[in-house]
C-alpha cells in the first residue's frame, strides 16, 4: 500500500517530557504542592461489619491533629468512584465514609493533621466497636447469597443493567448469535473448560495521591494523579454535594496508571478535608493501601464451551463469565462485557454460533476497577487457552488451527456488535510472528538435560480503540505569537506519551516542526472536555479531534490572513509556515497572522474540535513465547517472547514498541509470579511489593516486537489503539508452553512453580 | 534496618554501631574475619571470599533484592536475626564458621543459629579457611524474591556439610553421618544423600511455598548442590 | 539530634528526629527526585549515593549519613545527561517515576564497570523495578550509549 510520506507521524521522536522525567525534575503531585494537612485513613480490619460506636475524642486531642471525621460527618448521598461517561454503568453504592464497612481496608475514619506523625498517632487512638457480620468471601456463592453486601435502601443505578443489590448483583449482560446448542450438538469435538484469573494489581510505581486546596476564588482546586480529570470533577461534585463549576481538577505528570487511576480512589478524602477545614490537604496512599484498597483487575471465572469439527473448523463458542467486583461496583458491568465481545470475534472466520452470558457480583473483598485489558485479558486467557487445548486434542499445530479460523480483513464480526474488520492484519501478524520467532523449530518440546525442557506457546488478541458511541475527545489548538502552536487536551499522558503523539499529529497537520507544538494538559479549567485516557481511546478518538481542530484552525488562519491582505479567505491557502494568496503569490507569515489576531481583530486564532466514534476498531496481535521449564523444581524461565502487533499505523513506533514490551512483561508477571491470596478473614496477603512480586529485568527474557501495518479508515492517519492489547497474550501463550513442557493444563493464573511441580496426575491428559 | 522497618515496633533508644570499625573483611592465611557492619555487597564482591567459596558466596548473595539493598544490608543484621529464609546463614553455616559475641565470646555458627535471642552484640563472623569446596542452590518464585528453599553443599577438609534453609525455619546443617558419600560424589550417592537429607529435615509451609512443595524441592536441591560440588572439586 | 550532611556538595546542618529516614531528609531539603515506591526495600526508586555507594534511602536513617556525603540526581545532572538521552530515544522513560532511582543506579554501575555486558547491566539494575517499560528499552538505551561511547557500531532502535 502506498502511504504518503509524513514528516512527524510515524517517527520515533522523544517524548516531550522525557528529559524532565529522566533528570528527576519535580513534576509529580507530591513534588509540586505546597505544605498541606496530612490526610490518613483508618481502615476496617473486618471484611463485613457495622461500626457500632466510634470514639475519636482521644485522637482529636493528639497535638497537631486538626480533625477526625467519621460516618456521622459525611453526606448521605451515594455516588460511584468510577471514571466513566455520565450516566455511569457503575452503581451508586458508595459514601465517603459508610457505617457499614464492606472489605478489609474499607474507610472508617479520616484524620487530618499538621504532620505525618500526628496523623499516625491519631489513627491508633480512635476507638471503634464493630458489629462483625458474616462476609461473602467466595464470589462463586455471592449471587443470591443471604448475606447482602449492599443492603441499604439508597443503593441505585443510573442505567438498568441487571444490577440488583438484593441479589448481590452489580450487573448482568449477554449476547448471542446463531443457535449454539444446535451447532454444538453437530460438532465432532466439544470442549467444556473453566478458567480462573485473579485480582492483579496495577502496581504503578506512584501510588494513589491527591492534593486539594481552595483557590483564590474559593473554589476547590484538585491536583491529582489521575487519568480522568473531568470524571473526577463530577465524582467530587456528587460525593461532596457541591456544583461542578466550583471544582477544578488538574493532573501533573502521573507515575503510571494502567487503569488504576481511572477510578477516583483517593480524591474524595483530601477534598472532604479541604471543604471542612478550608485548608490545603494531601492524601498519599501507602503501598499497602495501594495494594489492598485500590482498584485492581476483576477476578473472574470463565466457562468456555468450544465446538469444532475434526478438520479443525471452530464452529461454536460459548463464554460464561462470573466477575468478582468486590465490595463496590466500579467498572464491573463495563469490564465483564469485554470477556465475550473481545474474545469470541477472534474466531469470526469460521464461527457459526456464539453465546455470551455474564454476571458481576458483589463480595466483601477489595473493590475492583479498570486495569489495562479490561476484561479482554481474562476472556482471552480462557478462549485462547481453550483453543490451544483444542489444538492439542485434535493434534493440530495451534498456529495453523488459528489461521484456519481467525477473523480476517473485511469480515463482519457478529460477536463484536456487527462491526466490520476494516483494518485487520491478524493473518499477517501470525505469519510474521511465526517467522520471526521460529515457531516450527521452537514448538516441538526439547529436552535440555538435567530435568529441563524447552517448549513454546502462542496466543492472539484483539482489543478496541475507545468506547464506541460514548467516548469523547476534544482538543483546542491555538496559534502562538511566534507562529508556534499550543495544544490543549484533557487526555491524560500517564507516561504513555500521548502528549507527544497528539503533538506529532498537530505538527503533521499544521506542517510545522514538532518543536513548534507545545502541549498543555490536563486541567478542567483550561482543557476542552475529554473522557480521559482509558479504553485505548486517546490516539484513536482524541487523535481525530486533533485532525478536525487543525482543519478548522487552518480555515481560521486563512480568514485572519484575509484581513491582512484585504481579500476573500477563499482565495487563500494554508501552506505550513504561512498563508498564501494563490493568485498573486503573496504570503502572510504565521507571526504576522498572530500579530493581526491581537490587534483590531474579531477572530481568535484557535479552534476547538470534538470527536466521538460510532465504532471501536480492534488492534490485533500475536504473541509467542519460548520457555525453559525445570521439571524438578517447576521453575519457568522465559527465554524468548516474540510479538507482532497491528495497531494500524504506529504514530510513534518507539513509543508503540515500549507499550508492547511493557504490556508483555506485566502479562508475564500475572502469569508466573504475581499472586493474590487472602486470609480466612478476607485480608489480602500480598499487601506489599515484598510479597506481590513484580517481574524484575531478570525475569523477562528476550522480547522482540515488530509491527504489521493496516490502515484504519476511521482513525487518525490510519491509526488504531495499542495501550491495552499488549497485556493479553502472555497468559494463554505461557499456559500452553507449560502444558507442552509438563502435559498439564493450568487453568488458573498465576501458574507458580509450586503449581507446576505438584500438579496431580489426574490433571494430566494423555 | 531493612527488616526492622517492615515490622511495627517502637524502640526507646537505638544505638548505631556503625563507627566501631566493624565494616571490613580481614583475610589472613587462616581465616576471614568479617565485621558485623560489613555489607552483603562487600562479601559478594570480595575476591578472597569468592575464591575460597568457589563462587558460592556470590551465588548465594547476588539474587538478594538488588545492589542497593545489598549495599545497606549487613552481615550483623542478617546473622543476628537468624531468619529462616536467610541466604547468608545457609551459606556460612556450611563453612567452618564462628561468630564472635561481645559477651559470649566465640561460638560456632552452628550453635549460634539455635541460640535464643539475648542482649549480646554480634561483633564479627570468623570463617576458617580450611581447604574446601562449596556449591549453592536456591529456588525462587521470582529472581530477586526470598528463596522458597536454599541449600549449600560443602566439603570442608574431609567432612561433607550440607545446609538447607528457608524450610522456612532456620537453616539446618547435615553431615554425612551414615557415610553415604564416603566413596565420593556420584549420581547415585548424591541422590541417596538427598533422600536421606529430605527425610532428616523438617519443612513447613508459608507464603513462599507449601510444606509439600518444599518436601519435593529439598532432595532436588541437595542432589544438585552435591553434584555441583563434585564438579567444583 | 543534629546532623551535618554534605548533600550534593553543600554542607547541610539540621536538627532532625532520630528516626527520620534519609529519603525524607533529602526530600525536605529540596531533592524531590528521590521517590518512595514501596516502603519495603523492594523497588529501588529511592536510590541515592551515600559516600558514592548506591543505597536505598527509604531503608537508611538520616542519622546514619551524619558526617558523610549524600548525592541525589539533583547533584548528578551532568553525569546523568551523558546517557539519559539514549533512554529517551527508546521512549523507555515512560511514566518516569522510577527514572531517578534507575538513573542513579546506572551511574553507579557505569562508575564501577564502564563497559558492562548486557548480563552485567541486568544483574546490577535488578533491584530497580519499572512497571511501564518492560525493561528491554532501558537496556537498548544503555547499550546504545555504551556502543557509541566505546566507538562500536550503533544501531538506533
Amino acid at each position: 500500500m502506498d502511504r504518503p510520506e509524513y514528516r512527524s507521524v510515524g517517527k520515533s521522536v522523544r517524548k516531550k517530557d522525557s528529559m524532565q522525567l529522566l533528570l528527576g525534575k519535580p513534576v509529580y503531585t507530591e513534588d509540586i504542592v505546597p505544605d498541606a494537612l496530612v490526610v490518613k485513613l483508618l481502615r476496617s480490619p473486618h471484611a463485613n461489619a457495622m461500626v457500632k460506636t466510634i470514639d475519636t475524642s482521644k485522637a482529636k486531642k493528639v497535638p497537631g491533629v486538626v480533625d477526625v471525621y467519621t460516618w456521622e460527618d459525611v453526606p448521605d448521598q451515594r455516588f460511584s468512584n468510577a471514571g466513566q461517561t455520565y450516566p455511569e454503568t457503575s452503581p451508586y453504592d458508595r459514601l465517603i465514609i459508610d457505617r457499614h464497612v464492606r472489605f478489609v481496608g474499607d474507610v472508617v475514619a479520616i484524620v487530618a493533621a499538621e504532620n505525618e506523625k500526628a496523623a499516625q498517632t491519631a489513627l491508633s487512638r480512635i476507638k471503634v466497636e464493630y458489629d462483625v457480620l458474616e462476609p461473602v468471601l467466595d464470589f462463586r456463592t455471592a449471587k443470591d447469597n443471604p448475606v447482602l453486601v449492599h443492603p441499604e435502601d439508597n443503593w441505585h443505578m443510573l442505567c438498568d443493567l441487571g444490577g440488583d443489590n438484593t441479589r448481590n448483583l452489580v450487573g448482568t449482560t449477554s449476547d448471542a448469535g446463531g443457535d449454539i446448542e444446535a451447532v454444538l450438538a453437530d460438532c465432532d469435538v466439544v470442549l467444556e473448560r473453566t478458567y480462573h484469573t485473579k485480582a492483579y494489581n496495577q502496581a504503578m510505581m506512584e501510588t494513589f495521591r491527591t492534593f486539594t486546596q481552595l483557590d483564590r476564588y474559593g473554589r476547590l482546586h484538585v491536583i491529582s494523579s489521575t487519568q480522568i480529570v473531568y470524571h473526577v470533577r463530577r465524582i467530587l461534585s456528587h460525593a461532596l454535594g457541591i456544583p461542578k463549576s466550583r471544582i477544578r481538577v488538574e493532573k501533573p505528570r502521573i507515575g503510571g496508571g494502567f487503569g488504576a487511576k481511572q477510578t477516583a480512589v483517593c480524591e474524595v478524602y483530601p477534598a472532604f478535608v479541604t471543604m471542612k477545614t478550608g485548608r490545603p490537604a494531601l492524601c498519599v496512599f501507602s503501598r499497602r493501601e495501594s495494594q489492598t484498597c485500590g482498584s485492581p483487575r476483576h477476578e473472574m471465572e470463565i466457562k468456555i464451551r468450544l465446538g469444532a469439527n475434526n478438520d479443525g473448523r471452530i464452529r461454536a463458542l460459548g463464554v460464561t463469565t462470573l466477575s468478582n467486583s468486590g465490595a463496590y461496583g466500579e467498572h464491573g458491568w463495563a469490564t465483564v462485557g469485554l470477556t465475550g465481545h473481545k474474545s469470541i470475534p477472534l474466531y469470526t472466520g469460521s464461527l457459526e454460533a456464539f453465546k455470551f452470558d455474564a454476571n458481576v457480583v458483589y463480595t466483601n473483598m477489595q473493590p475492583s476497577g479498570a486495569y489495562r485489558g479490561f476484561g479482554a485479558t481474562q476472556g482471552q486467557f480462557a478462549v485462547e487457552t481453550a483453543v490451544n487445548e483444542l489444538a492439542a486434542k485434535l493434534g493440530r499445530d495451534p498456529v495453523e488451527l488459528r489461521e484456519q479460523n481467525m477473523v480476517r480483513e473485511g469480515m463482519s464480526m457478529p460477536a463484536y456488535f456487527g462491526e466490520v474488520a476494516n483494518a485487520c492484519a491478524l493473518d499477517r501478524c501470525m505469519q510474521h510472528c511465526s517467522d520471526m520467532f521460529g515457531w516450527k523449530e521452537k514448538f516441538p518440546v526439547r529436552d535440555m538435560g538435567n530435568g529441563k525442557v524447552r517448549a513454546a506457546g502462542v496466543a492472539m488478541s484483539m482489543q478496541g480503540s475507545g468506547i464506541s458511541g460514548i467516548d469523547v475527545g476534544s482538543v483546542t489548538v491555538k496559534l502562538n505569537d511566534d507562529g508556534g502552536y499550543m495544544l490543549l487536551i484533557a487526555a491524560a499522558d500517564m507516561g504513555t506519551g500521548c502528549d507527544t503523539i497528539l503533538a506529532q499529529m498537530v505538527a503533521e497537520h499544521m506542517e510545522c516542526p514538532l518543536e513548534a507544538v507545545s502541549v498543555f494538559g490536563a486541567d478542567t479549567d483550561a482543557s476542552p472536555y475529554d473522557s480521559g485516557s482509558y479504553a485505548s481511546s486517546t490516539t484513536y478518538v482524541t487523535g481525530m479531534a486533533v485532525e478536525k481542530a487543525c482543519a478548522q484552525l487552518k480555515e481560521r488562519l486563512c480568514a485572519i490572513a484575509a484581513e491582512v491582505l484585504g481579500c476573500d479567505a477563499a482565495e487563500l491557502s494554508f501552506e505550513g509556515g504561512c498563508v498564501r494568496h494563490e493568485a498573486t503569490g503573496r504570503t502572510v507569515s504565521l507571526p504576522e497572522i498572530a500579530a493581526k489576531s491581537q490587534c483590531n481583530c474579531r477572530l481568535a486564532p484557535e479552534a476547538t474540535a470534538q470527536h466521538s466514534s460510532p465504532v471501536s476498531p480492534p488492534p490485533y496481535m500475536v504473541g509467542m513465547v519460548e520457555i525453559e521449564l525445570d521439571r524438578e523444581t517447576g521453575v519457568v524461565e522465559v527465554l524468548d517472547y516474540a510479538a507482532v502487533v497491528d495497531c494500524g499505523i504506529p504514530i510513534n513506533p518507539a513509543l508503540a514498541r515500549i507499550q508492547v514490551e511493557g504490556g508483555i512483561v506485566q502479562g508475564i508477571g500475572h502469569t508466573l509470579m504475581e499472586d493474590v491470596t487472602r486470609t480466612p478473614k478476607g485480608a489480602i496477603r500480598e499487601s506489599s511489593l515484598f510479597t506481590y512480586r513484580l517481574p524484575t529485568r531478570l525475569d523477562t527474557g528476550r522480547i522482540n516486537v515488530e509491527f504489521e501495518h493496516s490502515y484504519e479508515p476511521t482513525g487518525p492517519f490510519g491509526a488504531k489503539s495499542i495501550g491495552e492489547i499488549v497485556i493479553n497474550t502472555p497468559g494463554p501463550a505461557l499456559a500452553q508452553a507449560i502444558y507442552r513442557a509438563t502435559g498439564v493444563w493450568h487453568r488458573e493464573l498465576p501458574i507458580l512453580p509450586e503449581h507446576i511441580l505438584l500438579a496431580k496426575p489426574e490433571e494430566r491428559e494423555s | 534496618m531493612m527488616w526492622l522497618k517492615m515490622g511495627n515496633h517502637s524502640f526507646g533508644t537505638a544505638i548505631d554501631l556503625c563507627d566501631l570499625g566493624l565494616d571490613t573483611i580481614e583475610e589472613t592465611d587462616e581465616e576471614f574475619r568479617i565485621g558485623a557492619m560489613v555489607t552483603l555487597r562487600q562479601m559478594e564482591t570480595h575476591t578472597g571470599l569468592d575464591a575460597y567459596s568457589c563462587g558460592a558466596i556470590k551465588a548465594a548473595f547476588q539474587d538478594i533484592v538488588g545492589v542497593q539493598f545489598r549495599n545497606g544490608a549487613t552481615l550483623g543484621g542478617s546473622l543476628w536475626r537468624r531468619m529462616g529464609f536467610s541466604d547468608i546463614v545457609t551459606a556460612f553455616l556450611a563453612m567452618d564458621s564462628y561468630v564472635e559475641l561481645h559477651e559470649g565470646g566465640i561460638v560456632p555458627l552452628e550453635r549460634f543459629v539455635n541460640m535464643p535471642y539475648d542482649k549480646d552484640i554480634l561483633v564479627r563472623l570468623i570463617v576458617k579457611k580450611r581447604p574446601g569446596a562449596f556449591a549453592y542452590q536456591a529456588v525462587r518464585k521470582q529472581r530477586t524474591d526470598l528463596p522458597t528453599i536454599n541449600c549449600m553443599a560443602a566439603k570442608v577438609g574431609d567432612e561433607y556439610r550440607v545446609t538447607v534453609g528457608a524450610r522456612p525455619g532456620r537453616a539446618v546443617l547435615l553431615r554425612d553421618d551414615r557415610g553415604i558419600l564416603a566413596d565420593g560424589i556420584t549420581e547415585a550417592s548424591a541422590a541417596a544423600f538427598a533422600e536421606h537429607a529430605a527425610e532428616s529435615i523438617r519443612v513447613s509451609g508459608n507464603m513462599w511455598g507449601s510444606a509439600e512443595y518444599r518436601r519435593a524441592l529439598a532432595p532436588v536441591l541437595v542432589r544438585r548442590a552435591l553434584l555441583a560440588l563434585g564438579e567444583v572439586r | 539530634m543534629e546532623v551535618k550532611i554534605k548533600l550534593n556538595g553543600k554542607t547541610v546542618v539540621d536538627d532532625i528526629p532520630a528516626d527520620m529516614l534519609l529519603i525524607d531528609f533529602v526530600r525536605a531539603h529540596g531533592c524531590k527526585s528521590v521517590k518512595r515506591g514501596c516502603e519495603t526495600s523492594a523497588c529501588g526508586l529511592c536510590t541515592v549515593m551515600l559516600d558514592d555507594v548506591p543505597v536505598l534511602s527509604c531503608s537508611t536513617l538520616a542519622a546514619r549519613a551524619d558526617g558523610r556525603s549524600v548525592c541525589t540526581l539533583e547533584g548528578l545532572q551532568a553525569e546523568a545527561s551523558e546517557f539519559v538521552g539514549f533512554i529517551a530515544d527508546q521512549g523507555a522513560e515512560q511514566c518516569g517515576f522510577c527514572n531517578p532511582g534507575f538513573v542513579m543506579n546506572t551511574i553507579a554501575l557505569l562508575r564501577e564497570n564502564p563497559d558492562p555486558t548486557d548480563d552485567e547491566i541486568l544483574a546490577y539494575l535488578s533491584g530497580n523495578l519499572c512497571r511501564c517499560s518492560g525493561y528491554v528499552g532501558q537496556l537498548r538505551g544503555i547499550r546504545a550509549f555504551l556502543d557509541e561511547k566505546h566507538g562500536k557500531e550503533v544501531e538506533r532502535g
